[in-house]
């Protein structure tokens, strides 16, 4: 390229053959755009696309931590189908991720419309409702798990003291329904600004225009929310809920800290069991196996993200 | 004039807004005053069932913190964390630029399907690789230390940073690039001096982030490091503060407390960064 060269002799150097040549060629548009992306895409090619084959050969091999095992077909994922764990894990994780992401939508969108009112603090507002998705979520889990202690319990203590629950209360985290309700409760605590935030960002991009010519036709504020905001905020909380599922589908860190799966398996997901077969008990096939069912989601997600980005 | 009728209203409606602030301002961060308020209390009143949990009666102490740093590994953890955090960060940023740069800008042949690998792999949660990836981290002899986890942290960061990076550079107007390259810049020279600097507050962005969420990993820093000089702030406090006996909360909460710290002092500073880069991208939550 006539361009290059010129800075090339302008910088000094001089045309000297081979370098001159190696610099146009450098200068040419799609050489540099392969060029800088090289690095990027090695790196994922080695690190993602690379492990991710052999998750795949090891959920078809009896691979244990230390032997390299044969190829044993789809001998794992027929062990792992039949196993009562197992699919007490699928059906966990369905509810989870169902009640969960209901939960963070219904009150992320309460939140955001809260939150889009004029008000004053607004910043130091909006700074208090993000914070829970800031904090190393591990560390913040380790603060919910000693306010759901079965001795110590600050929410039985608040709750027996308000005549709320019969004296002992529940043990949160040994009893099966109220241990997935602690850990629900911790994925919203933790999801919810996520959801508020970006919710926000939606609602404040609707023009003002709408809601006056809705009010001018006799819109209450709900006959607003639900013919003005809603339909416009469409397309963000899409997104949102797209995003979320993947996340809370696929969480370890707050059923690890909380419960370890436990009581009985009553709230295992599959990164927590994949976790417990595949390091702790060494079964690094099965353990492949449980946390390849995570893909079929993932793929469905981005299906309908890649549907969706490309209509916009 | 506004009457004193519609007055009313609006004091009405500003009243109905902060009540109902109100409850999700307490859920939110309720858990951290209540984290605080127990690394500072003393065993006795922490374990005596007859004493109101929600604030210090007997005094404040800090013997739990003093515990984290007499008894415990917590510097080195902290340590840790800080020079991974700052390491995988600064790697990945350099490579986000350079690939966001060229998917945003530049046309070749296959730079969409480029940009779908890109965002597919932004999708791929941690938790479907980390089996796999702790093999690949005994392969290369970096199991153990901190440099398994300085290698695989740009699995998550590059995808990421090059989604919300690409935003960025799409908003620098093309015409001050042809300019640059017309009065015989080269392209890299275009990239670091142009580009660049026009799109900083996205590269801070990106490196708030970067920072946020290579601090707060979790299952790789688990999976990948059981050693305990090795460990990470965030896996330290969760795995080697709980003892054999139960009273332990003081001086775990007072781990969580001082291992949050270094987020939050990022967090307080560029709150605005942290909420236009939620917004910019879908970020993982």
């Amino acid at each position: 390229m006539a361009v290059g060269s010129r800075a090339f002799e302008a910088a000094g150097l001089g045309p000297t053959g081979r370098l001159a040549r190696v610099h146009e060629w450098w200068e040419q548009e799609h050489v540099f755009g392969y060029g800088l992306i090289l690095p990027a895409l090695l790196l994922l090619a080695c690190l993602v696309a690379y492990p991710f084959g052999m998750a795949i050969y090891f959920s078809l091999s009896d691979y244990w931590v230390g032997s390299p095992g044969a190829f044993v077909g789809l001998a794992n994922y027929r062990e792992i189908l039949g196993n009562e764990v197992f699919r007490q894990t699928v059906q966990n994780s369905f509810v989870f991720t169902a009640i969960a992401l209901t939960f963070k939508t219904v009150l992320g969108v309460w939140l955001a419309l809260l939150l889009a009112r004029n008000l004053r603090f607004k910043r130091l507002l909006r700074g208090a409702v993000l914070l829970p998705w800031v904090i190393p979520t591990a560390l913040s889990t380790l603060g919910w798990w000693w306010m759901f202690d079965s001795l110590y319990s600050v929410v039985n203590w608040t709750a027996l003291r308000l005549g709320l629950m019969s004296p002992p209360g529940p043990n949160w985290l040994g009893q099966a329904g109220y241990a997935m309700a602690a850990v629900i409760a911790v994925n919203v605590w933790r999801g919810l600004p996520f959801f508020a935030i970006t919710v926000l960002a939606g609602l404040v991009s609707i023009p003002r225009e709408y809601y006056e010519a809705a009010e001018v036709d006799g819109a209450g504020s709900w006959g607003r929310f639900r013919h003005v905001t809603l339909p416009l905020l469409k397309p963000v909380l899409a997104v949102v809920i797209l995003f979320s599922t993947i996340f809370t589908f696929s969480d370890f860190n707050i059923v690890y800290v909380l419960t370890r799966g436990g009581p009985v398996n009553s709230t295992h997901l599959f990164a927590t069991l994949a976790y417990q077969v595949g390091l702790n008990g060494g079964n690094l096939g099965q353990g492949a196996a449980i946390s390849l069912f995570l893909f079929p989601m993932l793929a469905a997600v981005v299906f309908m993200q890649l549907r969706y980005i490309r209509k916009e | 004039m506004a009457s004193a009728a519609s007055r009313g209203a609006r004091w009405r409606s500003a009243a109905f807004g902060y009540a109902n602030l109100v409850p999700f301002i307490f859920f939110a961060l309720f858990p951290f005053y209540f984290m605080l308020v127990t690394s500072l209390k003393s065993n006795a009143e922490l374990y005596n069932l007859k004493a109101v949990p929600f604030w210090i009666q007997t005094g404040l102490i800090t013997d739990h913190y003093r515990y984290l740093f007499e008894r415990t590994d917590f510097l080195t953890w902290m340590r840790n964390s800080l020079i991974i955090s700052v390491v995988a960060t600064g790697i990945s940023l350099v490579l986000a630029i350079l690939a966001g740069y060229s998917l945003a800008r530049l046309r070749f042949r296959g730079v969409g399907a480029f940009g779908t690998a890109v965002f597919i792999t932004y999708l791929v949660p941690p938790t479907l690789l980390f089996l796999p990836l702790s093999q690949v981290v005994v392969w290369l002899g970096i199991s153990d230390t901190i440099w398994a986890l300085i290698v695989t942290y740009p699995t998550f960061l590059v995808p990421f940073s090059t989604w919300l990076l690409m935003g960025y550079f799409r908003t620098v107007p093309r015409e001050i690039e042809e300019c640059a390259l017309v009065d015989g810049a080269s392209r890299m020279q275009t990239l670091l001096r142009i580009v660049l600097p026009m799109a900083v507050p996205g590269i801070v962005c990106a490196a708030l982030f970067g920072f946020t969420l290579t601090w707060n990993e979790f299952i790789y820093a688990l999976t990948f490091v059981s050693q305990t000089t090795a460990k990470t702030a965030v896996v330290g406090v969760t795995s080697d503060l709980i003892r054999g006996d139960i009273y332990y909360w003081g001086s775990l909460m007072a781990g969580a407390v001082l291992a949050s710290v270094p987020v939050v002092i990022c967090y307080v500073f560029f709150l605005d960064y942290y909420v236009s880069g939620l917004t910019a991208g879908a970020v993982k939550g």
